[in-house]
């Protein structure tokens, strides 16, 4: 060893604390019949065993709060664990949930949009006929969507999220990645990846003005360059999901 | 204050030492004082290009250690009294630098000095953070070929928030580029990416395109900065960036290819 070792190496550190975002499936609670859950639950684990083996697992109580009767939220929790889920979070808990949550050491969160996907039709039904609102509003339509805007070209190697919509005014460099919960509009070329509707949203769509890219996806459903070969690239484009598959548009 | 200039690229070979070494030696030649740090540390190359290289006795890597002072190091060009070069240790490799070192050596040349240029090492890593950390303005060179614009894009993503300047939320280094070994010839017959091509995809202020020239090689050779070559096409390139980039308006030479007379090709000096 040479004596390099004996000086003090300042920027070696031994943790380092990252931000990352991963999915992961949500239960969403409808019912407060807890033999009813279990029923259908077991049912579900039934058809796919494997994906849902020591698999983590969010839990939605937004709806099985809107009954009159409680939960036995309790019960539930050593039920998913004797089926070999992991709660890993807990949404739309009221307090008394929220207490047994933490004894269980499972983090409180509001997820937003955790209900897109959820064919419960509330989304269409208050859309229609406006709920008359109460006096104190929930904490869930309280939450801002959070667009953003980038006014620089996005660089080989640089990766952003947006929570809600993303604009840039600029171009997407090849090996760049950029992602966002709703749509995407890029006003120059897109060459790097794009990748709309990650939380699910079947609904967003991306915009560009020069299409080149990489990979673009909406809510999961993807293509690569490869696909995209054949395309007039040099006008305005649009990308959307239909019927699960990816529609390319010049606009 | 100095200001503060990095020379990177990402990719290895496309001239970042002998851009560095010849925006310094124009630099001092304006008469600004200026410092000229290698920072390829382990793989030290600028001291050959500025024909310094037996006069080395301390380095970059001693001052940060506190074995050598600044002025025992610094070594004053024979050329010009107003440039200075501080090598690298050919011994060492990156991790011998740190970021406090780094910062304190800027800090004390900057006091002096009125530019300071890091010669940037290729690559993302430790050398190359270190080299950009401090910059004050980025000199991106690139060459007109894809490899080489793909990795300039990505060093160019790295100045934009992993600088001092980023991270603490000061105005934006300034960058520009420097197409540098740009063959018009080679463009015409599509072989080269064009000016306008590289522009498409790094969109950057252009401070200078320096053309292919078997000048730079003898140069290097010779342990003479190119921009001393007054008669070289790549001499005068660098002479016009270093102008532009104080703020003289020059025009853009060299992106089209020369039509040459009789005279020209039989005389003609490439």
């Amino acid at each position: 060893m040479s004596t390099d070792t004996e000086a003090p190496i300042y920027n070696k550190s031994a943790l380092e604390f990252k931000s990352s975002s991963f999915s992961s499936p949500v239960l969403a609670i409808h019912s407060t019949e807890l033999k009813q859950i279990k029923h259908q639950l077991k049912e579900k684990i039934a058809q796919a065993p494997e994906f849902f083996r020591n698999s983590p697992l969010l839990i939605d109580l937004k709806f099985c709060n809107e009954n009159e009767e409680p939960i036995e939220f309790e019960a539930l929790i050593e039920f998913l664990h004797k089926e070999s889920l992991f709660p890993i979070g807990v949404s739309g808990a009221n307090e008394e949930q929220k207490n047994i949550a933490f004894k269980f050491h499972i983090p409180v969160h509001t997820i937003r949009g955790a209900h897109t996907e959820s064919k419960f039709p509330t989304q269409s039904n208050s859309t229609n006929t406006p709920k008359t609102t109460d006096d104190k509003p929930s904490n869930e339509t309280v939450e801002t969507i959070k667009n953003m805007l980038i006014t620089q070209p996005v660089r080989s190697g640089q990766r952003i999220y947006a929570k809600g919509d993303l604009t840039i005014l600029s171009h997407v460099s090849a090996g760049a990645e950029v992602m966002a919960e709703g749509n995407i509009h890029i006003y120059g070329a897109l060459r790097g990846r794009a990748l709309a509707g990650v939380q699910g949203n079947t609904e967003s769509r991306i915009f560009c003005s020069a299409l080149h890219a990489e990979l673009i996806s909406i809510a999961g459903h993807y293509k690569t360059s490869e696909d995209l070969d054949t395309l007039d690239q040099q006008k305005p484009t649009q990308i959307l999901l239909q019927d699960q598959a990816l529609i390319i548009n010049n606009l | 204050m100095a200001r503060i200039i990095v020379v990177t690229s990402g990719k290895g070979g496309v001239g970042k030492t002998t851009t560095s070494a010849a925006i310094a030696m124009g630099l001092a030649k304006k008469g600004h004082k200026t410092a000229v740090i290698d920072f390829d540390v382990g793989l030290r190359n600028l001291d050959l290009i500025m024909g310094c290289e037996r006069r080395v006795v301390y380095d970059f890597v001693n001052v940060i250690n506190g074995e050598a002072t600044l002025r025992q190091a610094l070594i004053k060009d024979k050329r010009c009294n107003q440039l200075f070069i501080l090598p690298a240790s050919q011994t060492r490799d990156k991790d011998a630098l740190t970021q406090e070192g780094v910062g304190k050596v800027l800090k004390e040349l900057s006091k002096e000095f009125k530019y300071i240029v890091c010669d940037s090492p290729a690559g993302i890593e430790r050398g190359a953070n270190l080299a950009m950390y401090f910059a004050d303005d980025a000199f991106v060179v690139t060459n007109p070929e894809v490899s080489s614009v793909r990795d300039s894009d990505r060093m160019l993503g790295i100045l934009a928030s992993k600088s001092r300047r980023a991270e603490q939320g000061e105005e934006a280094i300034k960058e520009y580029l420097l197409l540098s070994r740009y063959s018009p010839k080679r463009v015409k017959l599509g072989e080269m990416l064009s000016v306008e091509d590289v522009q498409d995809i790094l969109s950057l202020h252009l401070l200078g395109v320096i053309p292919e020239s078997q000048s730079v090689l003898n140069a290097s050779n010779s342990g003479t900065p190119v921009i001393l070559d007054e008669e070289s096409n790549a001499g005068q390139a660098y002479a016009d960036v270093v102008a532009r980039y104080l703020g003289e308006d020059v025009p853009h030479r060299f992106i089209d290819e020369e039509k040459k007379g009789i005279f020209g090709k039989l005389f003609g000096k490439k």
